[in-house]
């Protein structure tokens, strides 16, 4: 029984480290650009899928290195060409760009790389378990555990002391402001684009080496991302940190007691979440309304 | 002087919700005589079902969206929870269409009705974000509640049963051109509530809330209780919509809940022309003809949908009522 709820706390962590990666790409961009990216995912994919053609050529670890660069730079040329038409219209607009430009996405990769599941090949160390006891525990979830953390901590302090993310930081409370004191908020609001495009193929490399890669693998990923930014609370990047890791918690706790219910309980957070505090556990009063 | 006066009145005139008595006339006529007209232009009665339920389900979004101006992206798990509550009583309580679709009425309203004292306070992209992920539990529900649902392959061994009694029986069991004007009489009784509450005083406080939140707060109109209303009432007409899909098909899938749906209600809302009545119709028929012909000439169908939501958003926000509109009052 430890085994399985040790077995369990581990998955629960890794779930817990791809939605954190993923939901605060989108919060980066949800928060200074008030755009829902239904894309997200699908930069996920294609993070995995560039990684997948170049680790041939440049190995393992140069993949890791430049796909999430180059699907940084595809994140950068959408938003230049089309997402940044609609900033100053209604909301709806926004959603149904995105939302469309998912579907043409996805159904490029399943154009380019076919319909069927591909393995991403790993280094043979990491495919190792790390001890007789703990089988289950592979060499490459520490591996994923650690880049994640890395790839957060360095996130943050991009945004704590560089001069690009204090601006963006600034500009999620009040853009307006940020905007009259000279700051040329396009510019940053498509490098925030493309830093949370980054952070998307970062975990698209990771999770192929994880489960493999398909067309639609980011869509599943993407709702849990949606509740983890409501749960943590609108506006505040250490609210979705810890909403992440909490509902991939709670899902992969609830798979050992009640399998079924593993995707319903993180729906029952989120309304428990709404019902007794709307703005979320970190959220700023007013930020969501 | 009195120039100015008229172009400033013409857009006034013009902006009201239900249009005039020669076009609503127009718009009956090609509804009724369309078993007749389609099948010379290409099309099959089956398809003009689908944009009736569809047109029906974006009216019923475009209630909120159009006309109180609060984007809910969630309406297909209310569209999909009315066609699961028609299929599951017809299949396992009583085999009758019309209290098969009270039930998935009532099922799908209230679950909306109820979440929306959630989120009435959210606005904007969060208010969206909500309905979203909300939406998505329903899908899920259905998705892997196998035994109740029909899992993935969605809920089955149902069918439509005849109306009324006795010699007013009314068997709309085969498809064809009974079924559809059942389809269309039930249109046409929601379509005709929905005029009339656009039309009424409540109406024009959700258009107040749409135009302007804070004045509408200042004089009174209680601004949270409105907006809950819309999203409650947008729901019942949406999961109205449902039940039809249920008969329609005699089936009910998990995909009439996926938000993949609410994204296609919102896009023939806007395609369609978001702050007219008819435009949501329009754009649903555009719609389903457009992806009728696309899946049936290509694999990549997914493409041509994506790229029609981009090519509406960025060169035809307007929607197709909303240019001529613009090009009449200009």
């Amino acid at each position: 029984m430890t085994q399985v709820i040790l077995f369990n706390v581990t998955n629960g962590l890794i779930i817990g480290a791809f939605y954190v990666l993923m939901a605060l790409g989108l919060s980066l961009i949800l928060n200074l650009s008030n755009v829902i990216n239904f894309a997200h995912g699908n930069f996920l994919a294609l993070g995995g899928y560039l990684a997948f053609t170049l680790s041939p050529t440049l190995g393992y670890w140069g993949a890791l290195l430049v796909s999430p660069l180059l699907t940084a730079l595809v994140g950068l040329a959408v938003e230049r060409l089309m997402i940044r038409r609609v900033y100053n219209r209604d909301p709806v607009y926004s959603l149904l760009l995105t939302f469309g430009f998912a579907f043409v996405m996805q159904d490029v990769a399943r154009y380019v790389w076919g319909p069927n599941g591909l393995p991403l090949g790993l280094p043979d160390f990491l495919s190792q378990p790390i001890s007789a006891d703990l089988f289950f525990i592979t060499w490459y979830r520490v591996f994923m555990v650690t880049v994640v953390i890395v790839a957060v901590l360095g996130l943050f302090a991009f945004l704590r002391y560089t001069r690009v993310g204090v601006r963006i930081r600034a500009g999620t409370l009040d853009l307006e402001t940020v905007a009259s004191l000279g700051v040329n908020i396009s510019f940053l609001r498509t490098f925030n684009f493309a830093l949370g495009c980054l952070l998307a193929g970062l975990s698209g490399v990771l999770a192929a080496g994880q489960i493999g890669l398909n067309p639609n693998m980011g869509d599943d990923l993407l709702m849990p991302s949606f509740i983890a930014i409501i749960v943590g609370g609108v506006g505040s990047l250490i609210g979705t940190l810890f909403g992440g890791l909490l509902i991939g918690m709670a899902a992969a706790l609830t798979t050992v007691f009640f399998p079924a219910a593993s995707e319903a309980v993180i729906y029952a957070i989120m309304m428990l979440v709404l019902l007794f505090r709307p703005r979320g556990f970190m959220g700023e009063e007013g930020m969501m309304s | 002087m009195s120039t100015d006066v008229a172009t400033v009145a013409v857009p006034a005139t013009r902006q009201r919700a239900v249009p005039s008595w020669a076009k609503l006339v127009v718009i009956w006529a090609l509804l009724i005589a369309a078993p007749y007209w389609l099948p010379l232009v290409g099309g099959y009665t089956a398809l003009a079902g689908r944009v009736l339920v569809f047109g029906l389900a974006a009216m019923g979004l475009n209630l909120l969206l159009g006309f109180t101006g609060v984007l809910s992206f969630g309406h297909a798990a209310y569209f999909g929870l009315g066609a699961y509550g028609a299929g599951l009583t017809l299949r396992y309580l009583v085999h009758s269409t019309p209290l098969a679709m009270l039930a998935g009425t009532l099922l799908g309203g209230l679950a909306g009705t109820l979440f929306g004292l959630l989120i009435v306070r959210r606005r904007g992209v969060y208010f969206a974000m909500c309905t979203i992920a909300f939406g998505q539990l329903w899908y899920y529900l259905a998705y892997s509640w196998n035994d109740f649902t029909g899992g993935f392959d969605g809920l089955r061994d149902f069918h439509r049963e005849p109306i009324g009694f006795g010699p007013l029986t009314f068997d709309i069991a085969e498809g064809g051109t009974r079924f559809y004007f059942f389809l269309l009489a039930v249109f046409a009784i929601a379509v005709t509530v929905l005029g009339l509450l656009v039309r009424s005083p409540f109406g024009h406080t959700l258009r107040a809330i749409r135009e302007n939140e804070r004045r509408a707060r200042f004089l009174a109109i209680p601004v949270e209780r409105q907006i809950w209303l819309s999203f409650s009432i947008s729901c019942f007409f949406t999961a109205l919509a449902g039940t039809l899909y249920a008969l329609l098909n005699n089936f009910a899938d998990p995909l009439a809940l996926h938000y993949s749906l609410s994204g296609y209600f919102v896009v023939m809302c806007v395609m369609g022309g978001m702050r007219t009545f008819w435009g949501p119709l329009l754009g649903a028929t555009v719609f389903v003809v457009l992806q009728d012909y696309i899946s049936s000439m290509t694999v990549n169908w997914m493409s041509f949908v994506g790229a029609i939501f981009v090519l509406v958003v960025l060169f035809f926000p307007r929607g197709l009522l909303g240019m001529r509109r613009l090009r009449g009052s200009a």
